[in-house]
């Protein structure tokens, strides 16, 4: 029996709609956002609608179903049944959507604030366009020396920054769920591999209160290390975090 | 007979008088606004030297107010609309251009008849531009003296011969119309032709001297800290970003201006009654189409450098661009390339039912379409997500496992590769659609074919998962280069391959021109909406990123409306100046139209 091409529609986008949740949330337990989700069926259904609607004989077949259902004097049970219950489900739907809820309102954060041209750190005012980690060139001049510093640097992290960020540097720390916007995971791609090590400095050293004007406001617990660590403690963790989680750190250069 | 069109030219000519005076007259009386004191010793120098002034140091006081006139919305739509126009008015001429060598070369009179209405629908559209462009400029004087006073100190030069240009712009414009008609056959038509390519030459030219100024204000060169100007004016206009911007505008203005004009052609197929009619602004609808898909291709390639650029200059307005607070209106951005791409490919496969051969190839367009849409959702998959706060408990973060890493730029330029790649492909079932292969080798060109795609699909997604998610960043920038080039070789390559596996091919029947669905046309209409708001959209960002800066670092501005406004206000300006323009736009297809119209008042007119 060939299947109706409306219904043959509809079932593939109930599948797809099925299939991200069954894919996301039960077998990789990464739930889907449900923003996400939402444009991700606005699009399919688009897709769906192009492919089924290119051809004239092919779209005729498709609202064939829906014409007669509307036109056709023999189907006004189903015709009047349909036109009450649709507008009862989206008046539902709306109802839902409308009322108040405990939750709190979804926002948009954005993960890398702009960075200042300059910034006063230290008691210096610094171009951080042009700062650079005066560690880094001894990861090839003095390997050793270099490793020896990326250690220094652990112990700072594990003695100051795990609380939050997580001794994996996953943002998963013994604090971090207390917090919101939780703490950044330095493992993702998305995060410290893109950006420049001065850029970390800058972060680092002025934390939360440092951060724009220009973008407020922002949230972020981060304090503000320069009051308690010193300028080389910062850049020696610095190349620890690129080295635990093996990102680079973002140049023009190549090596 | 023809003094209404000479009649309507004089009054053009006329207001594009007027528009260069005011701009002639607006620079030359710049001087009278006076110098600005200097702030630092160093300046003062430079200052003494070079014989400029440094950048002044403004208050909130030095910015003229209306009362009930916001500034900065009427700033901003005034360089909205004026943009629009002026895109669409550059770009025209340039297909006009290709198009009519075509005809010249086919012998083909269709190709000269609808380059000649192309040209006719930019004429109206001329003229809007520059009224735009005095409102422009009047706007900027009135609301903003002192940087307009600042710019045209360092760009006097330009900006005088700018206005000049517009003289030249107008005469050739006008000649190339008016006389289209009359400069046919032989050596005129030669003629004809080198005055489209002068059109184009002094419209460039233009362009590149307006992208001056703008990307002076994103990445001023020429200029010290303090912006005393060293005299040099190339050094000025040589900016960091202006070629990056040059070239962008340039590919994007085609792509805009062939989604309008196939507006146009949708509008007349769709008001269209005749059989005839219908046939020949489907064949126009098609044509622009085409133009609006070969400009889009390249296009992602020339915005990713620009971006890519952007951040080399500075890495704060590079985060602050794509990672920062604009960083959601590059989602919409995102969608709406998206849906720029599935409309131009919906146009073709809805195109195919003008070929009764079509059908061999329409089983594969179900395929196309899963590689386009899964493409077009790694393409807006944003990396930092909307979560309700269960859903935030739930990941551990607002970065999720799976999806993150789809959110940053390898994977977008792998997805954007496959759905050129794709699109490409949907353009060459087209082209075979109603054509039969008579050479031997048709098997094995088929083969190579699948080949060359397999080969380079496999390519591209190993450079964006490799290099993109194993390597270090300045190595993920660079993948994006090879990846390009592989779309580029499998397209040139393969529609090669494909003009010789079809040469001397039968035709399976008359291509049926206007047997296309009307949501066909549509979907010309959506990709020009689309382009309008994209172009919006991201030049409000491309403006916006500079923040509180008239002059990048140089020149700060201390009007009361120097903040970021919020993403929705600042899309609702945008999408208020998208209406506006399509509504002008939809006027000047109306004027097209009426000039055509005649009326014999029966009795009025003595005989």
């Amino acid at each position: 029996m060939k299947i109706p091409r409306l219904l043959q529609a509809v079932l593939i986008l109930a599948g797809v709609y099925f299939g991200f949740i069954v894919v996301f949330d039960v077998l990789l337990d990464a739930v889907i956002p449900s923003s996400l989700l939402a444009m991700y069926m606005f699009f399919v259904t688009a897709g769906v609608f192009m492919v089924f609607t290119y051809d004239e004989d092919q779209t005729r077949e498709l609202v064939a179903p829906i014409k007669a259902m509307v036109e056709d004097p023999s189907k006004r049970v189903w015709r009047n049944t349909v036109f009450v219950i649709v507008p009862l489900v989206v008046g539902v739907g709306t109802y839902q959507q409308m009322q108040p809820s405990f939750q709190a309102p979804v926002e948009l954060r954005t993960i890398h604030p702009a960075p200042p041209t300059t910034a006063m750190i230290y008691g210096k005012r610094v171009k951080l366009l042009e700062l650079e980690n005066p560690f880094r060139k001894l990861e090839k001049e003095d390997p050793e020396q270099f490793g020896e510093l990326v250690n220094e640097g652990a112990v700072v992290y594990i003695e100051n920054c795990q609380f939050c960020h997580g001794d994996k540097l996953d943002g998963k720390g013994p604090y971090a769920a207390g917090l919101n916007p939780t703490p950044l995971n330095f493992q993702d791609v998305g995060t410290i591999a893109q950006l420049q090590e001065s850029y970390l400095f800058w972060r680092i050293s002025t934390g939360g209160p440092g951060l724009p004007k220009e973008a407020a406001p922002w949230i972020s617990s981060m304090p503000v290390w320069q009051d308690f660590l010193e300028e080389d403690e910062i850049w020696k963790v610095i190349l620890f975090l690129y080295d635990y989680t093996g990102h680079r750190p973002r140049s023009w250069e190549h090596e | 007979m023809n003094r209404p069109r000479h009649m309507k030219t004089g009054t053009r000519l006329a207001i594009f008088g007027l528009f260069v005076a005011l701009v002639t007259l607006t620079l030359a009386g710049f001087d009278q606004f006076g110098v600005f004191a200097a702030e630092s010793e160093s300046a003062v120098d430079a200052a003494a030297s070079t014989g400029y002034g440094p950048a002044p140091k403004l208050t909130a006081d030095d910015y003229p107010t209306i009362a009930g006139v916001n500034s900065r919305v009427a700033v901003w739509v005034f360089a909205q609309l004026h943009l629009w126009f002026a895109a669409f008015v550059l770009a025209v001429p340039i297909f006009v251009f290709i198009i009519e060598a075509i005809g010249m070369r086919t012998r083909d009179k269709r190709y000269d008849d609808m380059a000649y209405e192309f040209i006719k629908v930019t004429i109206t559209a001329y003229s809007l531009t520059a009224i735009l462009g005095g409102l422009l400029i009047f706007a900027l004087i009135l609301f903003y003296p002192h940087l307009i006073t600042y710019l045209s100190t360092i760009f006097k030069e330009s900006m005088f011969y700018y206005a000049l240009l517009f003289f030249a712009e107008s005469a050739v414009l006008y000649i190339y119309y008016y006389g289209w008609h009359w400069l046919q056959g032989g050596f005129k038509k030669w003629v004809h032709l080198t005055l489209g390519l002068m059109l184009n030459a002094v419209g460039t030219t233009l362009m590149l001297l307006a992208n001056a100024w703008l990307t002076f204000m994103m990445s001023p060169a020429g200029v010290d800290a303090a912006g005393v100007f060293s005299g040099d004016a190339w050094a000025a206009i040589h900016n960091f970003l202006w070629n990056p911007i040059n070239i962008h505008r340039f590919v994007a203005n085609i792509a805009f201006g062939g989604s309008i004009v196939g507006a146009y052609a949708a509008f007349k197929f769709l008001t269209a009654t005749a059989e005839k009619e219908r046939a020949h602004y489907d064949w126009m609808g098609y044509n622009a189409n085409f133009i609006a898909i070969c400009a889009l291709l390249p296009l992602p390639f020339a915005g990713y450098y620009l971006a890519a650029e952007i951040y080399a200059y500075s890495q704060q307005m590079g985060i602050t661009l794509m990672g920062g607070i604009f960083a959601w209106l590059f989602i919409i951005q995102a969608v709406l390339i998206g849906t720029l791409f599935l409309s131009a490919n919906y146009y073709l496969w809805c195109g195919m039912g003008r070929s009764d051969g079509a059908k061999r190839y329409t089983k594969y367009i179900k395929y196309i379409a899963i590689v386009l849409v899964g493409a077009f959702l790694v393409w807006f998959t944003p990396h930092t997500l909307v979560l309700t706060n269960e859903e935030l408990k739930s990941l551990g973060g607002p970065h999720h496992t799976i999806l993150g890493p789809l959110g940053i730029m390898p994977a977008k330029n792998t997805a954007v590769n496959l759905m050129i790649l794709f699109t490409a492909l949907s353009f060459m079932f087209y082209r075979r659609a109603n054509k039969i292969a008579t050479v031997s080798w048709v098997k094995a060109g088929n083969a190579v074919q699948v080949a060359l795609y397999s080969a380079g699909i496999v390519n591209i997604m190993f450079l964006g998962i490799y290099h993109g998610y194993f390597t270090n960043t300045v190595y993920k920038v660079a993948a994006s280069i090879p990846q390009v080039l592989t779309t580029l070789v499998i397209m040139v390559v393969s529609i090669t391959l494909d003009s010789f596996i079809y040469r001397g091919a039968k035709e399976v029947g008359p291509l049926r021109w206007g047997r296309i669905p009307a949501r066909a046309q549509y979907a010309l209409f959506l990709l020009a909406v689309s382009f309008t708001w994209l172009m919006g959209l991201m030049g409000y960002i491309r403006s916006g990123i500079r923040q509180h800066w008239h002059v990048l670092d140089i020149m700060r501005d201390a009007s009361p409306d120097a903040f970021t406004p919020t993403l929705g206000y600042a899309a609702n300006v945008v999408s208020v100046a998208a209406i506006i323009f399509m509504a002008m736009v939809i006027f000047v297809f109306w004027i097209a139209q009426v000039g055509s119209n005649k009326t014999l008042p029966a009795g009025y007119w003595k005989e």
